[in-house]
């Protein structure tokens, strides 16, 4: 099912938690909302679910007006950020409790509560109470409970936040997989961008209640629509160094690189650390060096800023020593210094 | 191994030496504990059993269930009894019930919340005698409001405090107020420990009100739910203040309203019948005792700890 919002705000108080958001959230696709603490995400999966009221705006599902129907007629199945399984009931009561609401019929409450319990991997655990089960398996059976009415969206809230990190891997391609499956349209809320990236159709970036971009995972990692997105996807971040455009090159120290004639004045020079490689294009001094495994994260300076680049272990960096580099493909992405736009459109893919 | 025993000796001495300071500190309360819990107990368990013992003296005659005998047998502590379990079979339950819907309804989002939990906690800090004189002429059989409100619905006057069939409902209406503001306000603590993501989690799975609160509320309310029946339950049974307050230091019209409790007072400080006070305090004691067993294996299958 399509998923609109129209003009939706939503005001505590004096704070504007959800400023003016527009967006369409395709039918079957499984959608990030992504953003940093407070900028407006689990409010706006609050009010598609029903449990927030809008201070304006219109939620649209498949066309209808939903803005006015309580979260229980809505359709939505809602996994919580800690589960909120119901901790005096058996994992097999949890997933049917929602069936039992709805008098649907003991035996095909049954059925299903077996069909989706078999879909997340718990069937073998119907029978256990909550606190005798792990995070993940919590997180299973959470999901379970939310798929097993059918609804038309499933929405779920930093599902993997509370979760180890080798656990978080495990579950992010188990939502993936149960999303695949069931084909329900998923909208999930999370601050962790590698998370979003990683599992989603598509991303919607939200930064103080604001939709920043919206797009498919790789075209917002390669062209940010401005220096938020820039900055907030990529681990490391990218770097950002002050540079003069004129006639149609930058400098980076000694350095001369092309952009476009019509971009002058002081910009930003947004230069992710992964675009870094041994080359012949600019000399600098190595600061520091940090071995990560598989690359090594060394420091220099770049334009009087401190700058962060990946190159690869298998090269015997030394801190104090000079490095020659160069920018892959040249990436190089240019933003305003006031508003953070992104200044050269174009984007070369290879 | 034959230094082992040693080595374990002197560690047990030493522990003892090392927390003496822990222990001088404990020292004052349980000292009051012993004389004023552990001695009178003793004390009550040993004048039971004499047929005839003389406090001043502390004389005890012929050691035997003489006393309980005369006890159980007593018309009087009969109808104390039948009081006592009018209080805990009507009173408590039609107590826990509205103490629950009260609590549940401040702790829905009522405005002025804070106003409310301070009135309902007003008679929890108000003497038992201050109400029970404002309860007296609630009352009254020609002036009160009690007899006023029932008029309205075309009821009689009746004469609560005088008629010896009505006291002992006069004091169950006056145990179900009184004992109200506690049992709200430890409900009130267990709801409002009830995470609020459990309740939309309900609303989302389509639970109404009212299986909400069966299904939901209840359960996670359990453990509070216990405690405060466990506490209320041994207070039923040790029901004295409101009858004195109601009666003025009697037991109603003709005693009529007597309770267990108020038998082993009259008995012990009217009629000087020691033995026979003690042998009813443990026949109390014993019921309280099973009663409190009971209820543990009740609790084991509907509470749910977390």
């Amino acid at each position: 099912m399509q998923v609109q919002l129209v003009d939706l705000v939503k005001e505590f108080g004096q704070t504007v938690a959800v400023d003016h958001v527009n967006l369409t959230i395709k039918d079957g696709a499984l959608t990030g909302l992504l953003g940093p603490s407070g900028c407006g995400k689990s409010t706006t999966l609050y009010m598609i679910s029903g449990l927030e009221q809008p201070t304006s705006g219109k939620i649209l599902f498949d066309g209808e007006d939903v803005t006015e129907v309580p979260a229980e007629e809505r359709g939505i199945g809602l996994v919580f950020q800690n589960y909120a399984l119901y901790p005096h009931m058996t994992v097999q009561q949890n997933i049917m409790f929602p069936l039992v609401n709805a008098k649907v019929k003991k035996e095909e409450a049954l059925a299903r509560c077996m069909e989706m319990a078999k879909l997340v991997k718990v069937d073998d655990l119907l029978k256990r109470k909550p606190s005798q089960l792990s995070g993940g398996q919590q997180q299973r059976v959470a999901i379970a409970r939310a798929l097993v009415k059918q609804p038309k969206v499933l929405l779920l809230d930093e599902p993997l936040s509370n979760l180890d990190a080798r656990l978080r891997l495990e579950m992010r391609e188990e939502i993936r997989r149960i999303q695949k499956e069931t084909g329900v349209t998923t909208i999930f809320v999370t601050h962790d961008q590698e998370e979003a990236m990683s599992i989603t159709d598509e991303i919607v970036l939200m930064k103080k209640g604001v939709i920043q971009q919206q797009c498919f995972p790789q075209r917002m990692y390669l062209e940010p629509a401005n220096q938020f997105v820039a900055g907030f996807l990529g681990n490391p971040p990218m770097n950002f160094v002050e540079v003069l455009a004129e006639q149609g090159r930058i400098r980076l120290n000694e350095a001369q690189y092309p952009v476009q004639e019509d971009i002058s004045g002081t910009v930003l020079a947004g230069i992710r650390p992964e675009s870094f490689t041994l080359g012949e294009e600019l000399t600098v001094l190595v600061e520091s060096v940090e071995i990560r495994g598989r690359d090594q994260l060394i420091t220099f300076t770049l334009n009087a800023t401190p700058v962060h680049a990946l190159i690869d272990s298998v090269h015997l960096v030394k801190a104090g020593a000079p490095i020659s580099l160069a920018i892959k493909g040249k990436r190089i992405y240019l933003f305003d210094k006031e508003s953070g736009r992104r200044l050269n459109k174009e984007f070369k893919y290879e | 191994m034959s230094k082992a025993p040693a080595v374990k000796k002197r560690s047990a001495w030493k522990k003892f030496y090392e927390s003496y300071k822990a222990y001088l500190y404990l020292a004052p309360a349980i000292l009051v504990m012993l004389v004023f819990v552990l001695y009178p107990l003793v004390k009550v368990f040993r004048m039971g059993f004499y047929t005839k013992y003389n406090y001043l003296t502390e004389v005890g005659k012929g050691f035997g269930l003489k006393a309980f005998e005369h006890v159980l047998g007593d018309p009087s502590f009969q109808l104390a009894l039948k009081n006592t379990l009018i209080i805990f079979g009507v009173g408590l339950p039609i107590s826990l019930i509205i103490a629950l819907v009260i609590a549940v309804l401040i702790n829905s989002k009522v405005k002025f919340k804070g106003v409310f939990q301070t009135v309902y906690f007003l008679p929890y800090v108000t003497s038992i005698i201050a109400i029970g004189i404002v309860f007296r002429w609630l009352f009254h059989s020609e002036y009160g409001y009690i007899n006023y409100f029932l008029s309205l619905f075309g009821i009689p006057a009746m004469k609560w405090l005088s008629d010896p069939k009505l006291a002992i409902w006069a004091v169950t209406i006056f145990y179900i107020w009184s004992g109200l503001a506690f049992k709200i306000v430890l409900f009130l603590a267990g709801l409002q420990k009830i995470d609020e993501q459990y309740y939309q989690a309900a609303r989302i799975d389509g639970a109404s009100k009212l299986r909400t609160f069966f299904h939901v509320t209840l359960p996670l309310l359990s453990p509070t739910l216990w405690m405060v029946i466990m506490v209320s339950v041994i207070y039923a049974f040790k029901l004295y203040n409101e009858i004195f307050s109601l009666f003025s230091g009697q037991a109603g019209p003709a005693n009529s309203a007597i309770t267990v409790v108020y038998y082993i007072y009259d008995m012990f400080y009217n009629r000087n019948q020691v033995h026979y006070a003690s042998a009813a305090a443990i026949i109390l004691f014993i019921i309280i005792t099973v009663v409190t067993m009971i209820q543990n294996q009740v609790s084991k299958r509907f509470i749910h700890y977390n």
